[in-house]
């Protein structure tokens, strides 16, 4: 199958490129760029007019809730949701029912994505197990069924003792730790910032100490095990200024926002709109402002959907009964292009953070358009303006705090591997 | 882009959820229409025919005695049929969905929902799913908002002293925990109380609480220092098992009101307490019955209060 | 369409006139809030009653509340003499429907059982809607159903009608 892109604009953060040029693939593979390679004849030609030709997307956190949770969504819903938004490759983390923590159960996984043959799954192997943040996984046997890293998802790990001696462990091996700073304690109960809303709406809160005592641990921790960490999901403005400064002092970190956070504050609760019952919360606009600026430091390295699919019934209640999480896959590229366009950021730059950064953290082999590299693209109209609105997603979690709002940037095409997976 | 839920359009009062974001022309209409009722109570027939053949569910996923009462009280005497139901010890626990036990209640032909529940926003909830020709008062949600509890507080003190232009008010004890506090404070502020003042320790208070227009104190001798009124909190006897507090000794020694500690205050100053009051904890029982106190003047105010919050939502 | 109205003042006189004869010691003026009140207080003054008038704000006994809702402005009503076995006049400024009075009578009943009640109005318009009848009445008025009457009181106290049309 050899496929020609033509006329498409080129962004390619890799290799910095940003152009109007003409992309050829063939046997699943990026041929050339610009240039049309000696005798070739494609079975098909794009025309990508008007169009941004770039890395296909990489999600760093996609909860395609199997097993356990098909109620909630299903792979098949979810990896279409992932190449409707430009997604090629998620990581996904192990909170699933049971949680990732056996190799047969990641192999199991792997091998259902693989068959669907659309995006690349990359799961996130349980650190503790049943994430019960006492006893640590066979790490060594899940890196060989196909964990890409080690993660406690949301569950608590308050013993920081098992927290040592699990990026002891995994240091051995070299494999990166997971983990979203949230001290159990202070966290307990809460469902929204310890802010002026919280205050006002009589919601038990969670203070941004809760992060930053966390952080403090992972951090010193970090530097005592020698551990790859990446950051999950900083919420704080104290949290970005800490990650910035370990990272001026050397320290090997990563770390990674939700796109709805970027976006929305504590203020979006309204009137207990459970649909911003989020993981971390929403925090003050101080704070988003915080990582707004982190993100364009590259303070904070990626951004990710943190696509997390509820059924309306677990949303239809008072808000902290609510469950947490919202839909995301089909929202990341066009909340990352809001941004961009908010804050004047070049596309290139922008594009960065959802494909050749978090490729970097995953350690794959992806989120670039080097010839020789796989052809996994996204096709995208930058002008293009749609609403966002339950039917118009594929995923099977309909729940957003972004419903209603009209957003800019629609994939066109999807090419996994050199195949067109999606196409609108 | 978040309207009021409980406006129509037009700015009538379809649900009664909060005091927070209701205009002061509001408050007082619902002040003056319990003034008119207050006479009802001394007729011959306490009875009157404004809400007759109306169905009004009496919510309660909490227990509650006095507030349930009063509102059951209110309705009838507003000739309505009252049901009360206590739904924590029936559906709840066999797994039914707060919504699923509104969507059953309305296919009884239910007029208007009287909602107690222990998370914040379930009365916001219901309204949002309810038919538009049903109403809900919020009967208190979680730690959020209480407010036919602090409009009968309003009566009170109007009552007692007649405008809220000139008054000095402390609120005291757990504000943290508080529904009734934080409908209090909009209400003050709303009517324009100039100096408004909470009172407690530091565990008990919310973040950033100086932000809805109140002035903090640790201090009981400073804090109630020429008040004209003192509004006293109940402090739920399970704040005594965290962390919050030491002991019910100490908070009582510090944040009781005692007569000496309201020697301080104006010596007109009235006493108010939502119940039901834990004597020896937040009030001493010489105050608690003492002349200040208008505690009991409170529960009969809030019968008339409560008929007028209905018969307005049912007339919109 | 012009129409002269007649003296609002000139009315109630003529009002107390007929009331006159018919007074006993017992007899008691109620009001119907607002213009009513106006009146009743007038007519009071003018027989020399000695019992104070009645106020009635019959919002809590409309019959079209669940149409309209409540009347922003309620005023208490207030009864300062036992309704009991007593003779009663109430009062109003126009009779129109008749719902007006119904509503009243509802309400003074649910305070006692009087010995009677007769009705009192400056201005009869027709159009009754139910069986009521005023025994005393200052005048006899055509009008549209576009229009209506309305009593205002000056700074001086004096009543007088004016019309609207809507």
């Amino acid at each position: 199958m050899k496929i020609h892109i033509k006329n498409g604009r080129i962004i390619d953060p890799k290799n910095g490129t940003d152009a109007v040029q003409d992309l050829f693939i063939a046997a699943g593979k990026v041929l050339s760029v610009g240039r049309i390679p000696d005798a070739f004849h494609p079975n098909r030609v794009i025309d990508a007019s008007n169009r941004v030709v770039c890395p296909g997307l990489i999600d760093l956190s996609a909860r395609l809730r199997e097993p356990g949770f098909e109620y909630k969504a299903t792979l098949e819903s979810e990896m279409q949701a992932a190449v409707a938004g430009g997604i090629t490759s998620l990581a996904c983390p192990p909170d699933t029912d049971p949680p990732l923590d056996e190799p047969g159960l990641v192999e199991m996984l792997k091998h259902r994505a693989r068959s669907l043959n659309q995006a690349r799954v990359y799961p996130l192997g349980a650190l503790t197990q049943g994430l019960n943040g006492k006893r640590i996984t066979e790490m060594a046997e899940l890196h060989d069924a196909g964990c890409i890293a080690f993660s406690q998802a949301n569950a608590p790990l308050s013993d920081t003792n098992v927290l040592m001696c699990a990026m002891q462990y995994a240091a051995t091996f070299g494999y990166t730790v997971w983990l979203r700073p949230q001290d159990v304690h202070l966290a307990q109960g809460g469902v929204a910032h310890d802010g002026e809303v919280a205050t006002r709406l009589g919601l038990p809160a969670i203070p941004s100490c809760a992060e930053t005592i966390a952080l403090s641990a992972i951090l010193l921790l970090a530097k005592e095990t020698g551990a790859r960490i990446h950051l999950c999901r900083l919420s704080t403005a104290e949290g970005v200024e800490m990650v910035r400064q370990a990272k001026s002092r050397g320290l090997a970190i990563t770390c990674d926002i939700a796109a709805t956070h970027v976006h929305l504050s504590e203020m979006d609760l309204g009137f207990f709109d459970t649909n911003c019952n989020l993981i971390p919360p929403l925090r003050s606009l101080r704070d988003r402002d915080a990582l707004r600026a982190g993100l364009k430091d590259g303070t904070i390295d990626a951004l990710c959907s943190d696509h997390a699919p509820v059924d309306d019934d677990a949303k239809l209640l008072p808000f902290a009964e609510a469950e947490s999480g919202a839909t995301g896959l089909e929202l990341l590229l066009p909340l990352t292009l809001k941004w961009a366009a908010e804050t004047k950021i070049p596309l290139l730059q922008a594009l960065d953070k959802i494909t050749h950064t978090p490729a970097k953290i995953l350690g794959i082999n992806a989120g670039e358009l080097t010839p020789g590299h796989a052809a996994d693209v996204c096709i995208f109209d930058p002008q293009r303006h749609w609403k966002i609105e339950p039917n118009a997603l594929k995923s099977q979690g309909k729940n957003t705090p972004f419903l209603g709002l009209e957003v800019q940037g629609r994939v066109s095409f999807t090419l996994v591997e050199g195949h067109v997976v999606y196409e609108s | 882009m978040h309207s009021n839920p409980q406006l129509s359009k037009n700015g009538e009062l379809q649900h009664l959820l909060t005091i927070e974001g209701l205009p002061a022309t509001l408050l007082t209409q619902i002040l003056d229409t319990a003034q008119s009722f207050i006479g009802v109570t001394e007729r011959e027939v306490k009875k009157l025919p404004l809400l007759r053949g109306k169905a009004i569910f009496n919510l309660f996923f909490e227990p509650s005695t006095r507030t349930r009462t009063t509102f059951e009280i209110a309705a009838k005497r507003l000739s309505a049929d009252v049901i009360n139901l206590n739904i924590s010890t029936s559906s709840q626990s066999k797994g039914e969905t707060l919504l699923d036990t509104i969507d059953n209640l309305e296919a009884m032909h239910a007029d208007m929902f009287i909602v107690r529940h222990a998370q914040s926003g379930a009365a916001h909830l219901i309204a949002q799913h309810v038919a538009p020709n049903v109403h809900v008062i919020n009967a208190g949600d979680g730690r959020h908002e209480h407010p036919t509890q602090a409009l009968l507080d309003m009566f009170t003190i109007r009552h007692y002293k007649r405008e809220f232009a000139n008054l000095r008010v402390a609120i005291v004890g757990d504000i943290l925990h508080s529904r009734v506090a934080r409908s209090q404070i909009h209400a003050l502020t709303t009517l324009g109380v100039p100096e408004l003042r909470v009172i407690a320790p530091k565990t008990l208070l919310p973040a950033g609480v100086e932000n809805l227009g109140v002035h903090v104190y640790h201090d009981m001798q400073r804090g109630l220092k020429d008040v004209d009124v003192v509004m006293m909190l109940r402090l739920q006897s399970e704040r005594m098992q965290g962390p919050l507090l030491p002991s019910a000794q100490e908070f009582f020694k510090y944040y009781g009101l005692t007569a000496e500690k309201l020697a301080a205050a104006r010596p007109d100053a009235i006493v108010m307490h939502p119940g039901p009051m834990n004597r020896g904890v937040e009030i001493d029982s010489s105050v608690a019955d003492g002349p200040r106190s208008v505690i009991l003047p409170q529960v009969t105010f809030g019968i008339a209060v409560r008929m007028a919050v209905m018969s307005i939502l049912a007339g919109n | 369409m012009s129409l002269k109205l007649p003296d609002a003042e000139q009315l109630v006189s003529a009002l107390a006139a007929q009331i006159k004869p018919r007074l006993d010691s017992g007899t008691a003026l109620i009001g119907i809030h607002t213009g009513g009140a106006w009146i009743a207080q007038k007519l009071q003054q003018q027989l020399g009653l000695t019992t104070p008038i009645g106020l009635l704000d019959i919002s809590f006994y409309r019959d079209d509340f669940a149409r309209i809702g409540l009347h922003p402005q309620v005023k208490p009503s207030n009864i300062p003499f036992d309704v009991e076995g007593r003779r009663i006049i109430l009062v109003d400024d126009v009779l129109y429907t008749g719902r007006t009075v119904r509503a009243a009578m509802n309400e003074l009943f649910d305070y006692g059982r009087p010995a009677s009640i007769e009705l009192a109005v400056l201005i009869d318009r027709g159009g009754r809607e139910l069986p009521v009848f005023a025994r005393y009445s200052g005048a006899t008025l055509e009008l549209a159903d576009n229009q209506n009457i309305e009593l205002k009181k000056d700074k001086e106290d004096r009543l007088s009608l004016c019309l609207n049309q809507t």
